[in-house]
């Protein structure tokens, strides 16, 4: 066994999964990775389930360091500065720490929130089935509460495998996608309308719980108390104060406030990475739309495997590195990677 | 007799779960219909459902709609919504003991001199009621119980308390309630309660079923006190009265 020690970490890190669905009914939320494509990610490039638990590190900077032999591992999710003894790491890659090696990683600048992936997952003992942090539950491991500096975690010694990178596609600045209900009819059609038409923000006082935003003030018909009744991740929640709140994976599983509508689950990753005071818009869609693309995310789950790739493609094409520097776009090598992908797949 | 009742509403809940929806008021017979449909939904699975989570007024179907769609879902639902309760009789009656005021019920003076009566009396009140798991929700083993008595209905507190004792024993409104484990509550506390409806490394981990019956027994502060150390060792504490 090899060690991964936490050297230095912020707040909102934990060890997440795929989450424990199966007991909301007996008050437990399912908690698990906020961004779950980006789990799967990492988890993917180092040769795990894509469920499997990993770091999830929160929009500060965080280092670990690999001890008692050398740790595989893996980055996706919110893009940051990566470094191992000065050689850059660069995201959707896998790499490897020597024995004593340190990674740093910088505050995260496009998104919330990292996935660190080490090969063979993080050892711990599951409760039901997971080993997501629900500090409120008393549930996680190896530690049933966020990382602190110090924290080890039991990991196996890489297996010297080749590294490789993986390919996804490119997420797109669009409105996030959702569905009305289930209690749209508590809110007249005007303020519908403004909750699609308003520029909103997401406060810096959210956390896994829920997302606070800002905007638009949304007015309800009835008062703002309704029986409470069960919730899901992406369930937008309007307060008394009209500033809406969406349910995130530690959310309760039930709440007295009406939801106006609810995130589609295609994008509900994409919305957690939203950056605190990021603007965005909401936008509605059909159920037809909707499970559509909740089909077409699950496609893209079950075909990570097929978008790895040997790390040794990374070698650039810098002709077509200047021609996209040239045409205006600002390619850095981790976009060159992907980018040159975009290519060979449509040549 | 079912059958004459009128169909639940079916509303979407995302695009991965329907919240079915049987009153929008908490109300005792919408309750039963909904721990109906999720007994009904136990025995006759419908491929694609991934978990139920009953409310008091909803029973909210989580499903996966790789497997199955809104619209397919919803008409089963309906359907299964029309057959009478499979199991109606058999509900399982728990004793639970409480240690009622002082400093495990911290707000029963308040609430007597609010309701103009004695503390013993909301105690004598509380005691007598015959309860029924509406519904657990919120945080692990939060069991919302129906059937309090009316003369107890109060509104909440004004300012909910950020931190409330675990194996709290409150009202609030028209209900009463278990509360399992530390957290933020606005309801008004008359006791505290040994026993664990959540407890991890115990088997079950949650002792309580939605539609469970229940009702309450007053015990001493030094009762409790050893209550709570054998509950902390796996035992039940709660007395199952009949099965």
């Amino acid at each position: 066994m090899s060690k991964l020690i936490v050297s230095s970490i912020g707040p909102a890190s934990s060890v997440q999964d795929g989450g424990r669905p199966g007991s909301q009914r007996y008050g437990l939320t399912p908690s698990g990775a906020m961004d779950r494509l980006a789990l799967a990610a990492a988890n993917t490039l180092v040769g795990n389930e894509p469920f499997a638990a990993a770091v999830e590190i929160g929009p500060f900077g965080a280092s670990f360091t690999a001890r008692c032999g050398a740790v595989r591992i893996a980055l996706a999710g919110a893009s940051r500065s990566a470094d191992v003894a000065g050689r850059a790491v660069a995201f959707d890659t896998s790499a490897t720490l020597a024995e004593g090696e340190t990674l740093t990683l910088g505050f995260a600048k496009r998104g919330a929130f990292s996935y660190l992936a080490i090969e063979g997952g993080i050892t711990g003992e599951p409760m039901f089935g997971s080993l997501a942090v629900n500090a409120r539950a008393g549930l996680g491991s190896p530690y049933p509460r966020p990382l602190q500096s110090g924290d080890e975690l039991q990991v196996q010694r890489a297996s010297g495998a080749a590294e490789r990178r993986i390919a996804l596609p490119e997420r797109p600045d669009a409105p996030i996608r959702i569905l009305f209900g289930p209690q749209d009819d508590e809110f007249s059609e005007d303020n519908k309308k403004l909750f699609l038409d308003g520029e909103w923000k997401i406060s810096a006082t959210s956390d896994r719980m829920g997302y606070r935003l800002e905007g638009p003030v949304i007015k309800h018909l009835h008062g703002h108390n309704i029986v409470s009744d069960g919730t899901v991740n992406g369930s937008i929640q309007v307060p008394g104060n009209g500033q809406p709140i969406v349910l995130m994976p530690d959310r309760g599983t039930s709440g007295g406030y009406p939801k106006i509508a609810t995130v589609i689950s295609a994008d509900f990753g994409r919305f957690a990475q939203i950056s605190a005071g990021h603007a965005f818009r909401f936008k509605t869609v059909t159920m037809a739309e909707a499970q559509a693309e909740a089909r077409k995310f699950a496609e893209l789950l079950a075909t990570l495997p097929d978008r790895l790739r040997p790390l040794e493609g990374l070698d650039l094409n810098l002709e077509a590195l200047s021609a996209a520097n040239v045409a205006g776009h600002a390619v850095n090598a981790v976009d060159a990677a992907t980018w040159q992908v975009a290519e060979s797949a449509t040549s | 007799m079912a059958a004459r009742e009128a169909p639940p509403r079916l509303l979407p809940s995302g695009d991965s779960a329907i919240t079915v929806e049987f009153s929008r008021n908490i109300d005792d017979a919408a309750n039963r219909r909904v721990l109906a449909l999720d007994r009904t939904l136990a025995a006759a699975p419908i491929a694609g459902v991934t978990e139920t989570v009953p409310t008091y007024r909803s029973l909210l179907v989580h499903y996966d709609p790789v497997q199955i769609d809104f619209e397919a879902l919803g008409e089963q639902l309906l359907t299964l919504a029309r057959r009478p309760d499979p199991a109606a009789a058999r509900t399982r009656r728990w004793r639970i003991p409480v240690a009622y005021g002082g400093e495990h019920g911290i707000d029963l003076e308040d609430v007597a001199n609010t309701l103009d009566t004695t503390p013993d009396e909301i105690v004598r009140r509380h005691v007598g009621g015959d309860y029924r798991v509406a519904m657990i929700g919120f945080t692990p083993g939060w069991s919302y119980l129906s059937g309090l008595d009316k003369f107890l209905h109060m509104p909440r507190r004004q300012n909910p308390r950020v931190l409330t004792p675990a194996g709290t024993i409150s009202i609030g409104g028209v209900q009463t309630g278990i509360q399992c484990i530390a957290g933020p509550s606005g309801w008004h506390l008359l006791g505290r309660t040994a026993v664990r409806t959540y407890q991890l490394h115990r088997d079950p981990i949650f002792l309580l079923e939605p539609g469970d019956t229940v009702s309450f027994t007053a015990v001493d502060a030094k009762t409790y006190v050893e209550q709570d150390r054998a509950a902390e060792a796996g035992e039940f504490v709660a007395e199952l009265v009949a099965a």
